[in-house]
């Protein structure tokens, strides 16, 4: 029997890239369909009650959500290819705690440099680059977190480089001069197929907040 | 052969209490080291870098940090007894969605409920009510949520029970009379003795809280 795998997703969330690109190293054939968070679908709201939240995996019709989950969810149901994680214990919970820091981090220190101003933007981008050069320093003279080829944490962080253009557009600073090793980890990791399948510009992020803060 | 296991914690946390219980389940011996949080020890701020928190596994010297991970670690080295997460990675995907779930609600809005006045305490206590409710939907008719056995989300969320009795000091409700089947779950899983001898007791606990708002300014 044939799996059925369908992705509840939004375009430039970081946090749907994260499942596309795991789905992508497996190759795993999913359909994908695209939310309105303005007009959620019924299929949204019955497959995820709770959040009410992109992004949904629903394989074989039952529901996994929060990305990370999902992700460690796609590694272990699809274990015959390109594992994720690692499959020692203490390497692993190090793979999920450099995940969880990301979660813990970033996306805040983000979503404060594109809404807010003066000095919480400023502390907001100090915090974004304290975070990303400690990144950077896990990361060390590795090809990626996960070793030789990429894991669990180069699929959680990656999708957040589409987001670096517009915090740095909206914050006028320069991650890439802060952080040289990242972006060009960021870059190794998109001659990835997976991940160049799976990322949606930068470009095109920028033009999506553009649009919400038009809405405001 | 010891298993040269430290844990580094602080008493009323429920992270802290959520490891002791895996710990306890799996018959392992350890030592344990209590943090002064106004004082964080050495070892804390070297095994600790990033967050400095508590708690903290030490295994052989390595560091193992966040609850969530540290009990899924203990799991996973430790497989031989009393399994935590289900074998299916289904199963295992909805143990994990509710254990985040219990991390993202409870212990957040539990802590604007002691630490808040007004509307944001009011806010909170609404709020507070429907994730448990959520929760309690979620337990149905199992003795536990691992089903006929303590399971991971047993061990993250029956901490939260040491707090009950402070939230519902301050907060001037009862969580029996809107929760009574948690109530009776958490009842169950104390008698227990990985549980009963590793989570506060609820009046130490409303005591710890009384001093926190005399310290922070609290009325």
């Amino acid at each position: 029997m044939e799996d059925e795998v369908v992705l509840l997703d939004l375009c430039p969330s970081a946090f749907a890239m994260r499942v596309k690109i795991a789905l992508e190293e497996k190759g795993v054939k999913y359909e994908c369909k695209q939310e309105d968070l303005r007009n959620k679908s019924p299929l949204l709201l019955e497959m995820n009650p709770i959040h009410k939240k992109v992004p949904v995996l629903i394989h074989n019709g039952r529901p996994i959500s929060e990305s990370l989950i999902i992700v460690q969810y796609i590694d272990e149901v699809w274990n015959h290819k390109s594992p994720l994680l690692p499959s020692d214990p203490y390497q692993r919970s190090q793979a999920l705690f450099w995940a969880d820091y990301i979660d813990k981090k970033i996306y805040d220190s983000g979503r404060r440099i594109i809404w807010m101003e003066k000095e919480e933007q400023e502390e907001a981008k100090e915090e974004l680059m304290q975070t990303l050069k400690t990144l950077e320093g896990e990361l060390g003279d590795k090809l990626y977190f996960g070793g030789e080829s990429m894991g669990y944490v180069d699929v959680a962080l990656v999708p957040y480089t589409s987001w670096f253009y517009t915090y740095e557009t909206c914050g006028n600073f320069s991650i890439e001069e802060g952080c040289p090793k990242l972006i060009t980890w960021a870059k190794r990791c998109k001659e990835n197929e997976s991940v160049s399948k799976a990322l949606i510009g930068p470009l095109e992020v920028y033009s999506f907040v553009l649009q919400l803060k038009k809405r405001l | 052969m010891a298993e040269e296991l430290v844990l580094l914690g602080f008493w009323p946390s429920i992270f802290g209490m959520r490891v002791r219980i895996a710990l306890a389940e799996k018959g392992l011996k350890y030592e344990y080291k209590e943090e002064d949080l106004w004082n964080k020890s050495d070892l804390l701020l070297q095994m600790n870098p990033v967050h400095k928190k508590v708690p903290v596994l030490i295994h052989k010297g390595k560091p193992v940090c966040e609850s969530l991970i540290l009990v899924q670690y203990i799991d996973e080295v430790w497989h031989n007894k009393s399994p935590l997460l289900p074998s299916d990675p289904y199963q295992r995907s909805v143990a994990r969605f509710w254990a985040d779930f219990v991390d993202k609600k409870i212990f957040d809005l539990g802590r604007k409920i002691w630490r808040t006045r007004g509307e944001e305490h009011a806010a909170a206590k609404k709020e507070f009510i429907e994730s448990l409710k959520l929760l309690e939907g979620e337990l149905g008719n199992k003795p536990y949520f691992g089903g006929e056995n303590l399971g991971y989300v047993d061990v993250v969320f029956v901490p939260c029970y040491s707090w009950f009795y402070a939230y519902e000091k301050c907060g001037n409700f009862s969580i029996e009379e809107e929760c009574p089947k948690l109530i009776a779950w958490a009842k169950r899983c104390m008698q227990k003795e990985s549980v009963s001898k590793s989570l506060v007791d609820q009046e130490k606990i409303y005591g710890f809280v009384l001093h926190m708002n005399k310290v922070l300014g609290i009325e």
